[in-house]
């Protein structure tokens, strides 16, 4: 207890506000403007990471690009990628991250789409009680355990399926479909926040002119939640691009251009995990390499990170 | 119109209306399936990893018992194993073992494991998953009698208390997660003890001091900026600053370490600190949106500052769900492997890490890394280090759901 605040209990001493006055002196204050500052450097620390990423990222893309082997529009536009003989062309370590990104989406999307509606349009309480954790639970898995999965499970799989000669032990079919698992949670919880926020009206309405549940949910409330539905889309592609171990342990680990999803190749992040965890020296053109990658494939994301949360903004605009 | 005029319940309205209904029933058992979809991945997921971490093994012995000595070997006394084993390992390995030991310090119990461990030397040359070891047992039994006829077929749990304790080594029935687990707690402690504060005091700061200032715009649109940033940018970032920019510091070189470079736990911990400090701002942001505007009233009302009221008002309140947000972070960061492996892990280290300036390896590394190996029993001994990991998780999550509840009671 502050004693300054019991004295003014009794009348006997200086007059109770002079008394509050001087236990609340200067010193309170200025711990106030220091907690507020510390607090303040807390806030900034965040903003000082992105800093931070782009200014790595851009000085050590800046002394790739400098470098008399390296030219900006071979990077852009060459089909090879061999360090080793100065060959920087980024096309087959994109292809196959667009590739598996693809199958990612191919699996994710219909999947995260249907349990989205089901979820929202059709679940009894109990039943979503049930079935969300369990998305929820595969949204917690590690990444490194969905690789394990993907060689030692999806890969016998496929290769029973279309024979051991067409589908090669590491592919990025089986990485794709791996990581279209791992993002079907993101896509259905995000999707499903999307279904909910449409009004009820809008369902009783198509109810009250004699629509069935499903031309219900696929004609008005799909619909008018689309542009969160997208958004969840576009979210769950810029997760798959970024993903590094399911395809750094199942997909392979050579950069081949190639656009046969059951042959191996290797992603931008799983090239950038191989080489960083070999002995790499610093200040050569290979480390130099891995960071103008990482330069592409943050810009990658974020622009799809920033279309998704535009989207989802002009969504609330609409019903809020 | 035609339409109005027309019966409501003619021939072509009801087929009409059944054909509807029926295509309805057929899509809502499409999206049922579709949800359960992820139930059957998981379970196939666990089975995976399950039927690799049990299972049959062929063991062959280097020296079979039986040669050694006509008694069981169990029934030898002390004296005669350290002869046993003298006579069998070189000299050089023998006072090694002295000088970690003396033999006459050494129970009867010790040196058999000794002589077990040494000169029996049990290898295990085949080994089948627990779906082959149930279903097929005649065809294990035959495969051993062609391949392997003087081996003899033993259950094996990869997952034990000794493949707890057990440090790395080049050989899967000798292998361990020690070295691994240990290294995970150090970075995770380094990590909490940096993101926890950090992440607290800006969503402190966010909620309840910058008010809906331009420059809490910026830090918001940032932060949500960086939660969607792939993790292995986190990696390059933390290699460039913490490993190479930092490199003296976080080496422990200005503490007068110097046998190691910047790819230690510290770099690691640090890493994965900026990973999640997202993540946790974002949940105790909301932990604090929670907290009634009342009490932060009631305390100024009472002549608190706006610290004094946060301390003693608003962070009491909001602590569980705090806490619970920043559990549910730390256990994506055990989990996050592609940041270590760009940030150095080492993936063979047989000494404990003694500090945060130590070399290190973490669970998922260690995984990782036997995964990768064409062996089949590393990838045994992967999936036994899964369980280790999921495990892990698992309990934390059940902590997280715990104060969730416990916090949800005192709310009512």
């Amino acid at each position: 207890m502050n004693p300054a605040l019991t004295a003014t209990a009794t009348p006997s001493g200086p007059s109770p506000a002079a008394s509050l006055r001087a236990g609340m002196g200067h010193r309170v204050r200025i711990g106030e403007g220091v907690i507020r500052v510390f607090l303040f450097l807390a806030g900034a620390l965040s903003v000082a990471t992105t800093i931070g990423i782009v200014v790595v990222l851009g000085s050590e893309s800046l002394l790739f690009f400098r470098d008399p082997q390296v030219s900006l529009v071979e990077f852009l536009t060459g089909t090879r990628w061999q360090p080793a003989i100065g060959d920087f062309g980024i096309w087959p370590l994109a292809t196959s991250t667009l590739i598996t990104s693809t199958i990612a989406l191919i699996v994710s999307v219909p999947l995260g789409l249907s349990a989205a509606i089901y979820l929202s349009e059709y679940a009894s309480p109990r039943a979503r009680a049930s079935l969300k954790p369990i998305l929820e639970i595969l949204a917690g898995i590690p990444t490194v355990v969905y690789g394990y999965f993907a060689l030692t499970f999806m890969t016998p799989i496929l290769r029973g399926i279309f024979g051991s000669d067409t589908v090669q032990i590491y592919n990025m079919a089986s990485g794709g479909i791996v990581m279209g698992i791992m993002i079907l949670p993101l896509i259905s919880s995000m999707s499903e926040d999307a279904l909910n926020a449409v009004p009820r009206s809008l369902r009783e309405a198509a109810y009250a002119v004699g629509a069935t549940r499903l031309e219900t949910a696929l004609r008005i409330v799909v619909p008018a939640a689309v542009s969160g539905i997208v958004a969840a889309f576009i979210l769950g592609m810029s997760r798959a691009l970024g993903e590094t171990m399911i395809v750094a342990i199942s997909v392979g680990s050579g950069p081949d251009f190639t656009l046969n999803p059951f042959r191996g190749a290797e992603t931008i992040t799983g090239h950038i995990a191989r080489i960083s965890g070999g002995d790499l020296s610093y200040n050569s053109l290979d480390y130099n390499s891995l960071f103008a990658l990482g330069l592409v494939l943050f810009l990658i994301t974020l622009t799809l990170n920033l279309i998704s949360r535009r989207v989802v903004a002009r969504l609330r605009e609409v019903y809020e | 119109m035609t339409a109005r005029h027309a019966p409501l319940a003619s021939a072509r309205f009801r087929t009409d209306v059944r054909a509807r209904h029926g295509r309805g029933r057929i899509m809502r058992r499409v999206f049922l399936a579709s949800t359960v979809v992820g139930l059957v991945a998981l379970m196939a997921l666990g089975y995976n990893v399950v039927k690799e971490a049990f299972g049959l093994v062929a063991v062959r012995d280097t020296i079979p018992p039986s040669r050694l000595s006509d008694r069981p070997l169990e029934e030898l006394s002390k004296d005669e194993l350290v002869a046993m084993l003298q006579a069998h390992i070189s000299a050089a390995v023998f006072q090694r073992l002295e000088s970690e030991r003396p033999f006459a310090q050494r129970s009867q119990q010790d040196v058999l494991d000794l002589v077990v461990d040494r000169v029996v030397e049990p290898e295990i040359v085949l080994s089948w998953p627990l779906n082959e070891a149930l279903l097929q047992r005649q065809a294990i039994e035959a495969t051993l009698a062609a391949e392997a006829p003087d081996a003899r077929l033993e259950w094996r749990s990869w997952l034990s208390l000794d493949f707890l304790t057990r440090t790395m080594s080049s050989d899967p029935a000798r292998a361990g997660v020690r070295t691994a687990l240990l290294g995970s707690i150090w970075m995770i402690a380094i990590t909490l003890v940096v993101a926890f504060p950090v992440g607290v005091a800006s969503a402190v700061y966010l909620e309840e001091y910058a008010g809906r200032s331009r420059i809490q715009r910026i830090i918001q649109t940032n932060i949500d900026n960086l939660a969607g940033v792939p993790s292995i940018i986190y990696g390059m970032l933390g290699l460039a600053i913490f490993v190479r920019a930092l490199g003296p510091l976080t080496s422990g070189q200005i503490f007068g370490v110097s046998d190691t470079n910047g790819r230690t736990i510290l770099s690691a911990g640090l890493t994965m600190a900026l990973l999640i400090l997202p993540v946790i701002i974002i949940n105790a942001q909301e932990a604090i949106r929670a907290v009634p505007g009342s009490l932060r009233e009631a305390a100024f009302g009472l002549g608190a500052t706006r610290w004094q009221a946060v301390w003693s008002h608003v962070l009491p309140y909001a602590l569980p769900g705090i806490l619970t947000g920043t559990i549910l972070a730390l256990s994506r960061a055990i989990g996050e492997t592609a940041p270590l492996i760009v940030v150095g892990a080492s993936t063979f280290i047989v000494s404990d890490p003694s500090g945060p300036f130590s070399k290190f390896t973490a669970l998922p590394i260690q995984i990782y890394n036997w995964t990768s190996r064409p062996q089949d029993q590393f990838r045994d001994i992967a999936a036994a280090a899964i369980l280790v990991l999921l495990a892990t998780l698992l309990s934390l999550n059940a902590a997280a759901i715990v104060l969730r509840n416990r916090y949800s009671r005192r709310m009512q």
